[in-house]
């Protein structure tokens, strides 16, 4: 058993790929038994950072500890600790899905025996049974996402690195998908998951928010949205394009972002009475709607902080 | 015992994939069948009914009979007579021939005098192979050194010696082993390697607790049996189609030709960690065999080539292996009596084997 409580520490940790600084100085402190999550736009360094984290790409600068043990000079021995599912399939399309969990039973080493009835307990699991004998890359998106997190999971190592795990994946699929991470992570498994969908972030106990490969934000969701720098307005209006053309010329408001009939408006805290403002501005240009603040979701988290970087830069 | 354990699961994967990849298994026997094929027909046609015309200015019985043996020996095939070498010379510029014979007027004389040539023989040399051909040719006036009565006899006798066709299969079907081999070889284990890196299952490899060597044996060791099917595919051609025998030891053979193999496909995964794709394998893979087939005494006859291009042939695997697989088919050789060409080639799989798990890396940068 693994007592310390944090699985994965890193610090400064920082990669580049020519010029290009893919992860800057990324600081990190994951808590064991914990489902952590990297949320972040395409290209804002999870892959990058995961790939650090599990030994297979050398930091330009910084270090990660992995379960105690340093991510370049230890990573063999960390191999049979963590798991690691890809975020593009990795799996072998032409061997079978019995063959693939065969073949990854027997690379970890597991005593015969356990090999066997191994990869037909995680076969059961995660509900492969009638695709045994098909060839992985016939599957469908979500038995393919299944398989590997199977393939990731069969030495029950005791951190998982899941990157983008349900990008192909339908919404039941994810769901499930969802449910049998809590399963792992109550059993004491650490989970890293990447993505870039707000609602799977939500679900996470922790998030860092990645942009441009700078660690922007970290905390529980409800940490996070206790501690951006604005309110956030929800306006609910019958005619939202009108509503969104009357709130974008005050320019104190940071950001409007429209989701169907709503719209949100994110407010710096400096501004004392942000609901008032917004009522004024709506009434003056009679639009009708109603104004309300909200607790800001991961949406408006994410628009925070990237604009607050944005604005430190600018400044 | 983990180690074996994960050869084991390599190997049982590769044969596996191999088994399902219809392409691979098809080039592993289609390309040697291929290769032989070409050649041999290459050397049939090539040498045999080569278009020939002749300008018969003497006209004698003696220069008569010359002509008509020449035309026996099928070498060549004499189609047309024609009047006088101006007539040959035009031919041969329309390129309607690629040898033409011209008998002076003074035929008979010249052969019993024997101070000038009796004959002369128009060739196209933009051929290497008429050239060739027109040299066995040359030998045939030879035969004329005596008396008319003679000439018949010792003419056959000089046609059988000069049979082109058995001599170039002979030659040629040790060297396609060698040569076959080095493609395929190499070939396929650089895109067996650099195949995972493109479809993304290098990344899940590479973060197994599987060992650099476990991996590379795991891979090598199915293409060690694929190569020694492609040997006894060509062995087995060369004998029963060009009538090559062995007359050394199969079980040399066999040492020779292990060992060789093993060289190429640690040269393939030499090359697969220098390249990304598939299609990078395949240009490395052609940038080796070049000179490997140009260089290695395949082509071209070793002692002639400048000392430089020896030096380069001497690294090559192909060179070693061209002078042991030779020696042992075609002379009987002892394999032991050859034993610096062997290692030679331990020399290289040494080198190779030890840079690519040297630069093979478990790691993405
Ligand atoms: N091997 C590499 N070589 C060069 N650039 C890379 C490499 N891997 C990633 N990058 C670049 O680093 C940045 C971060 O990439 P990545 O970590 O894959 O982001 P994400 O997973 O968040 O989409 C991108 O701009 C990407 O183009
Ligand atoms: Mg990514």
């Amino acid at each position: 058993m693994n007592l310390d409580p944090i699985a994965i520490s890193a610090t400064g940790l920082t990669r580049k790929f020519g010029s290009l600084i893919a992860v800057n100085n990324v600081d990190l402190e994951i808590p064991a038994g914990t489902i952590y999550g990297f949320l972040g736009p395409n290209g804002s360094g999870k892959s990058t950072t995961i790939r650090m984290l599990c030994g297979l790409l050398t930091p330009s600068a910084g270090a990660a500890m992995v379960l105690g043990m340093d991510s370049v000079r230890q990573s063999e021995r960390l191999k049979q600790e963590i798991g690691y599912m890809t975020q593009r399939f990795a799996l072998f399309e032409d061997l079978t899905v019995r063959e693939n969990l065969q073949f990854i039973s027997a690379v970890y080493a597991l005593p015969r025996a356990r090999r066997r009835s191994r990869v037909n307990q995680l076969l059961q699991e995660f509900n492969l049974m009638n695709q045994t004998g098909q060839r992985a890359g016939t599957l469908s998106g979500g038995q393919k996402q299944r398989l590997a997190l199977a393939a990731a999971t069969l030495h029950e190592p005791k951190i998982l690195f899941l990157d983008e795990p349900t990008s192909a994946v339908d919404p039941q699929n994810r769901r499930d998908f969802w449910e049998k991470l809590f399963e792992m992570a109550q059993q004491g498994t650490t989970i890293l998951v990447s993505t870039h969908y707000m609602d799977e972030a939500a679900r996470c106990h922790r998030i860092a928010i990645l942009d441009l490969g700078i660690k922007v934000a970290d905390g529980s969701p409800k940490e996070l949205g206790e501690n951006i720098a604005y309110n956030v307005i929800e306006v609910v209006a019958d005619n939202p394009n009108s509503a969104r053309l009357s709130l974008a010329q005050n320019k104190s408001f940071t950001s409007i972002t429209q989701l169907g009939v709503r719209l949100r408006v994110l407010i710096p805290k400096e501004i004392p009475d942000a609901l008032e403002q917004v009522q004024l501005n709506l009434r003056q240009s009679q639009v009708s709607a109603q104004a309300e603040p909200v607790f800001p979701d991961l949406e408006d988290i994410f628009m925070a902080v990237t604009e607050e970087r944005r604005r430190a830069e600018a400044a | 015992m983990n180690s074996l354990i994960r050869i084991f699961a390599v190997l049982r994967k590769e044969f596996l994939q191999l088994s399902r990849d219809r392409l691979t298994f098809g080039m592993i026997v289609g390309i040697p069948l291929l290769q032989l094929l070409m050649f041999g027909y290459a050397i049939n046609t090539d040498v045999r009914n080569l278009t020939a015309a002749y300008a018969d200015e003497a006209n004698t019985h003696l220069s008569r009979q010359f002509i008509s043996d020449i035309a026996a020996s099928q070498v060549i095939n004499l189609s047309q007579r024609v009047d006088t070498v101006q007539d040959l010379n035009r031919l041969m510029d329309a390129g309607v021939i690629a040898i033409g014979i011209s008998v002076p007027e003074d035929f008979d004389r010249r052969v019993i005098a024997r101070d000038r040539s009796a004959v002369q023989l128009l060739v196209d040399g933009t051929d290497p192979i008429i050239l060739g051909v027109a040299q066995q040719l040359t030998a045939l006036p030879i035969a004329f050194d005596s008396q008319t009565a003679a000439a018949p006899l010792r003419l056959i006798g000089v046609r059988n010696y000069y049979n082109p066709e058995r001599r170039s299969a002979v030659n040629i079907v040790p060297g396609l082993v060698g040569v076959i081999l080095t493609m395929t070889m190499v070939m396929f284990t650089a895109v067996a390697i650099v195949r995972e890196k493109e479809r993304g299952n290098m990344e899940l490899l590479i973060n197994t607790p599987i060992k650099t060597p476990e991996l590379m044996l795991g891979k090598i060791i199915p293409y060690i049996l694929i190569g020694l099917i492609q040997l006894v595919i060509i062995l087995t051609m060369g004998r029963y189609f060009f009538e090559v025998p062995i007359r050394g030891s199969y079980a040399h053979v066999l040492a020779a030709s292990l060992v060789f193999i093993a060289a190429n496909l640690a040269l393939g995964l030499l090359l697969s960690t220098v390249t990304k794709t598939q299609f990078q394998a395949m240009q490395m893979t052609f940038f080796f065999f070049l000179p490997s087939i140009l260089l290695s005494g395949f082509m071209f006859p070793f002692d002639g080539m400048p000392v430089i291009a020896q030096n380069i042939a001497e690294v090559l695997p192909l060179t070693h292996f061209n002078r042991l697989i030779r020696g042992i088919i075609l002379r009987g050789a002892d394999i032991t009596s050859m034993w610096n060409e062997m290692l030679a080639m331990i020399a290289f799989l040494a080198v190779t084997l030890t840079l690519a798990i040297a630069r093979f890396s478990k790691r993405l940068d």
